[in-house]
């Protein structure tokens, strides 16, 4: 899922002061999980401001809504009716939901609510990690399941280079060395021949360097 | 035990003290409460094991909040307590009670009336 962070409260101040009517719009997907922009948080956030303003001698109406999801149309379609009538819509989905919401109502002044981190899991409550960085090609089918471009910090397709110590990267002591934890897993796997074959250079057309990018199927287009 | 206690202080019953979540202690502070202070189990002795840890987590979020808008996150605090000792409620009660008449009102409802 996409993990992001709350962000901090003076920011978003510093984005809607200026306002009489504000609406707070979570997302009821990844955002929920990783409990920075759910419905909770789009309560919390709602009450701290409406105390701000209100110590501020200013009454600001701030409505909430949470939606099933940010970045669909349908779900978006459910403020139509509503949208204009705030000065600005503070939005707690990832950065795809804050853009579709500005991309859907054009003159609505849309501001984030979190920061968004990376596409990870959680590893418990409150910790989470990277796993995936979407380059488009995915070659998990012969790591062992476990992505060197996303947790090797060189991202090698061929490792572990001379910075692996114990099992842990140079980069940061606590970070696993991916490769590491690729050889164990073709060793628990019975497999490690696999990691006598060597990858070919890998197709990065797909990953983020060519520009933003796009998937078209057809066969689901009407 | 015929103990007393300042009556300004209004008891609100809960499962287990982890179930008050920051939401709960920030409405409490929208509404005009002056301060809020979650009692849960002694540390080690919670029931569902680690409600009274996340409740004393919850009130460190609230107090942050709290800071950041102005109201003050020393509003907001935290006592642990065996719910058999009667006399050292009695005397927390009486200390969270010095602690916010010590701070004064919440702003936000003196902001209220001015409003209204």
């Amino acid at each position: 899922m996409i993990i992001a962070e709350k962000k901090p409260i003076e920011e978003i101040i510093g984005y809607v002061d200026d306002c009489g009517k504000l609406l707070i719009l979570g997302c009821n997907e990844c955002v929920t999980v990783c409990e920075a922009g759910g419905k909770k948080e789009v309560g919390i956030l709602a009450s701290a401001l409406r105390m701000y303003f209100l110590n501020q001698g200013r009454e600001v109406k701030i409505d909430e809504i949470t939606l099933e999801r940010q970045c669909d149309h349908e779900y978006l379609e459910e403020i139509r009716d509503v949208a204009d009538q705030y000065d600005a819509i503070v939005s707690l989905a990832c950065g795809v939901g804050v853009q579709f919401v500005a991309e859907k109502y054009h003159s609505q002044r849309v501001y984030p609510g979190v920061n968004t981190c990376f596409l990870g899991a959680t590893e418990e409550r409150g910790r989470w990690s990277e796993r995936c960085q979407a380059c488009g090609t995915c070659i998990l089918a012969y790591t062992g399941g476990i992505c060197p471009i996303a947790r090797c910090a060189k991202r090698l397709l061929n490792g572990p280079c001379g910075g692996s110590s114990n099992g842990k990267c140079e980069v940061n002591p606590e970070l696993d060395c991916a490769w590491q934890l690729i050889i164990d897993r073709l060793k628990a796997l019975g497999r490690l021949e696999d990691y006598e074959k060597l990858l070919e250079i890998k197709d990065w057309s797909t990953d983020r360097a060519g520009g933003p990018r796009k998937v078209v199927r057809e066969d689901l287009q009407i | 035990m015929r103990l007393t206690y300042p009556t300004s202080l209004r008891i609100i019953r809960v499962p287990c003290s982890g179930k008050v979540d920051i939401i709960h202690i920030l409405r409490a502070f929208e509404k005009g409460a002056d301060g809020v202070c979650v009692i849960g189990c002694r540390e080690g002795e919670c029931h569902f094991k680690t409600g009274n840890f996340r409740a004393r987590r919850h009130v460190e979020q609230a107090q942050t909040v709290l800071d950041t808008i102005g109201i003050g996150g020393e509003r907001a605090m935290m006592y642990n307590l065996s719910s058999g000792d009667g006399p050292l409620f009695a005397k927390y009660a009486e200390e969270i009670y010095e602690k916010i008449k010590a701070l004064g009102p919440n702003p936000i409802r003196r902001q209220k009336k001015h409003a209204a």
